[in-house]
């Protein structure tokens, strides 16, 4: 339970960057921590007590296996994350480009 | 003000997910359809590695969404970095040492073929066609820091990209016609486990996701590396 919580703590830290923070490349990295975050969590119900990497091996003979599904989701999740990201940092890069600043609130008064 | 605001979302954030969380058993199965998968997904795929099996057996219609999903954030970078990037401005870079040079162009290859080694055994140990294509990708991004001024043709990288993506879906298209069955339906024979040649079409499929995300991942490092400069 407490690695549950641990995941919490780590998804309020990016929502936290995201919401208070004023610059972009830190909401972007708020909003990196907490992807991450989602993805510990999923990696964390797939556990149990004792329980192996589900593939099999031609030589040992494993009984208790970790839930596999989550596993396949998050493998996905990962590789999307990173196109994403490098999607929300082409967009910073030319917001910075069209304004001479990562300050949001600049950004917007400068608008027009 | 603001810290003040955002700390109060933050709790009602917290709280509504500690509520959840504190509700879901750790440790313990939480899915059932987990244990079918660990149960009959040998038999069932031919592959060794469940979470392959899941991943490009089970599930391989969400996964050719997800390869979708990746195909359009490269697409959407690659045109957001394209439109008024002035052509001409780029400065002259500083020529790598001939150590750096040589390290780079040494390592290249062996990077490749370790991805190539991560995904066409997707079926039998942990890897996969995600994984290989993220370090097959790592070795062109070697390649874009160390040896600067050398880029990848962005012709060939689309052709590989587009063969991978359309080896997917025609594969897939193949199981509607095979003995009837349904889309990506497993139709090859599945062979023996644990052997390179086994699980029908799952190597096939995670040899073309590999070639796919490696270019698709390699064209992202190229689009960013050439707007830095």
């Amino acid at each position: 339970m407490a690695v549950y919580v641990l995941c919490m703590v780590l998804f309020c830290v990016g929502i936290y960057a995201v919401v208070s923070k004023r610059n972009l490349i830190r909401i972007i990295i708020g909003i990196m921590i907490s992807e991450n975050a989602v993805n510990l969590f999923f990696i964390a119900t797939a556990y149990r007590i004792g329980g192996r990497s589900p593939i099999f091996s031609p030589l040992t003979d494993v009984q208790n296996m970790v839930d596999p599904l989550p596993h396949a989701l998050v493998l996905t999740a990962i590789v999307i994350g990173l196109a994403t990201t490098a999607l929300m940092v082409a967009l910073a890069m030319r917001l910075h480009e069209k304004y001479g600043t990562f300050d949001i609130a600049q950004i917007r008064e400068l608008r027009g | 003000m603001r810290i003040f605001l955002s700390l109060v979302v933050l709790a009602v954030i917290a709280v509504g997910i500690g509520k959840t969380l504190m509700e879901i058993p750790f440790g313990e199965d939480t899915t059932n359809v987990g244990g079918y998968y660990i149960q009959s997904g040998r038999d069932d795929t031919g592959a060794a590695n469940i979470v392959t099996s899941v991943v490009v057996g089970y599930r391989a219609f969400d996964t050719l969404g997800e390869v979708t999903v990746l195909f359009v954030a490269a697409v959407g970078l690659g045109a957001v970095l394209a439109v008024g990037s002035a052509s001409g401005r780029r400065r002259d870079v500083e020529p790598a040492s001939l150590v750096l040079y040589t390290g780079c162009r040494f390592l290249f290859p062996l990077i490749l073929l370790f991805g190539a080694y991560i995904f066409i055994h997707g079926h039998l140990t942990p890897g996969g066609g995600f994984q290989g294509g993220a370090i097959v990708a790592s070795a062109f991004l070697l390649v874009y820091l160390g040896c600067r001024g050398r880029r990848i043709r962005h012709g060939w990288s689309k052709a590989t990209e587009s063969l991978g993506g359309l080896v997917f879906v025609g594969l897939g298209l193949l199981g509607l016609t095979a003995a009837g069955h349904f889309f990506l339906s497993n139709y090859l024979p599945k062979g023996t486990v644990n052997h390179l040649f086994s699980a029908g079409i799952i190597p096939i499929i995670y040899v073309a996701i590999g070639f796919k995300v490696g270019a698709e991942l390699a064209g992202v490092i190229d689009d960013l590396v050439e707007e830095s400069e």
